[in-house]
């Protein structure tokens, strides 16, 4: 595959190091001369182009139009947005990632039309979240392009849900509890499961509607 | 008219007060407060320091209600990114958006933004006076911009 890593940071250098070794493709865009001679000296002269990665010349010489894959790693959520707004409508670049710093930004690239989106802020504080909270969603993981979620809740003894039967829930429409991790083990879900305190309950739910489901988590029904 | 102006430059602030001296309600997103001095004193504008490019700061500026969304930062992909938050976050309908890169500008035009470019209105209004011809509409200009080589 050719693989355009955009923004030579230690994340754009960790990632053009492990895909180079993978015998991919690989040509890294750094805008700073300083920092591109440095990269060229680390992972080699063929696999580093100082330029502007959101000029269209620049995208022209670099082969954007053949590109399979084009990752936006920069520090600077407005340059990740524009140049891989400009490689899908003007190069139809395929596969666009995204690195989004702020996370309520997320949301924004994929209005957009950038789906996937790495926020590694939202990871740790997801990951911080679950050692803390309960009865509170956690984002696990994306599916259908970042518009349905999985998402996880510990149910605390607080919970609404306690004794409850999942049909009686008022779950959001397109909303599934899928499984429930009960005493460390999973169990399958069906309408007669009743929570119990402790649950770790894993739903798939539209991101548009992950409020709601929030909500049904939190509030005395 | 309620109108949100992103970046207190030479052309936010010109903008700014020439907005207001015709009675609209202005406010203006700037996040370094030395370019407020190019307002002058008592400006009848409101102020919201920050980045415009934050959800936050967007809402505090009050772009859920305005009528008009200017981005004139001098970061091209500030302005780019921060004026389609404000068109498909918030569904603002006038939305112009300050562009140097004439390449750029063309390319997000072709997308549906109102793009100014400086350097064809420039060029293309020398030429304009160079050949004494009457000044044309803007989209004349932008016919330039378009025919430059990629």
């Amino acid at each position: 595959m050719y693989v355009i890593v955009v923004g030579g940071g230690d994340v754009g250098i960790q990632l053009a190091k492990r895909l180079i070794a993978r015998d991919h493709e690989v040509l890294m865009i750094e805008k700073e001369a300083s920092q591109a001679t440095r990269l060229a000296n680390l992972l080699g002269d063929q696999h580093v182009m100082m330029g502007d990665a959101c000029d269209l010349l620049t995208q022209k010489t670099s082969g954007f139009a053949r590109a399979d894959v084009v990752v936006a790693v920069t520090g600077e959520d407005e340059d990740n947005l524009i140049c891989c707004q400009l490689a899908k409508e003007v190069w139809k670049v395929k596969r666009l990632i995204a690195r989004v710093n702020d996370p309520a930004h997320e949301e924004v690239f994929r209005k957009l039309g950038i789906d996937d989106t790495v926020s590694a802020t939202r990871i740790l504080f997801g990951m911080i979240d679950q050692q803390i909270s309960s009865d509170e969603l956690i984002p696990v993981g994306n599916l259908h392009k970042g518009a349905v979620e999985v998402v996880e809740s510990e149910l605390s003894d607080e919970s609404p849900l306690i004794g409850v039967a999942v049909r009686d829930v008022k779950l959001p429409q397109g909303t599934y509890i899928v499984y429930i991790l009960r005493n460390g083990v999973g169990m399958r879900v069906d309408g007669d499961t009743e929570f119990q305190v402790g649950d770790l309950v894993v739903a798939i739910v539209p991101v548009a509607r992950a409020e709601g489901l929030r909500a049904v988590l939190r509030e005395k029904s | 008219m309620k109108v949100v102006i992103f970046g207190c430059g030479r052309s936010g602030s010109m903008l700014a007060l020439q907005l207001a001296s015709r009675g609209h309600k202005v406010t203006v997103i700037e996040k370094n407060p030395e370019s407020l001095e190019r307002l002058g004193k008592d400006y009848p504008v409101r102020i919201v320091l920050g980045n415009g490019l934050d959800l936050d700061t967007l809402e505090k500026a009050g772009v859920d209600s305005c009528n008009a969304f200017f981005a004139m930062t001098r970061g091209d992909n500030t302005n780019l990114m921060a004026a389609q938050i404000v068109q498909h976050n918030y569904g603002v309908e006038r939305v112009a958006v300050k562009v140097s890169d004439p390449v750029r500008a063309e390319a997000y035009r072709k997308l549906g933004l109102f793009c100014i470019n400086a350097a064809a209105l420039i060029a293309g209004m020398c030429l304009t006076w160079f050949q004494q011809e009457n000044y044309q509409p803007i989209d004349e200009y932008n016919k330039l911009a378009e025919e430059m080589e990629l």
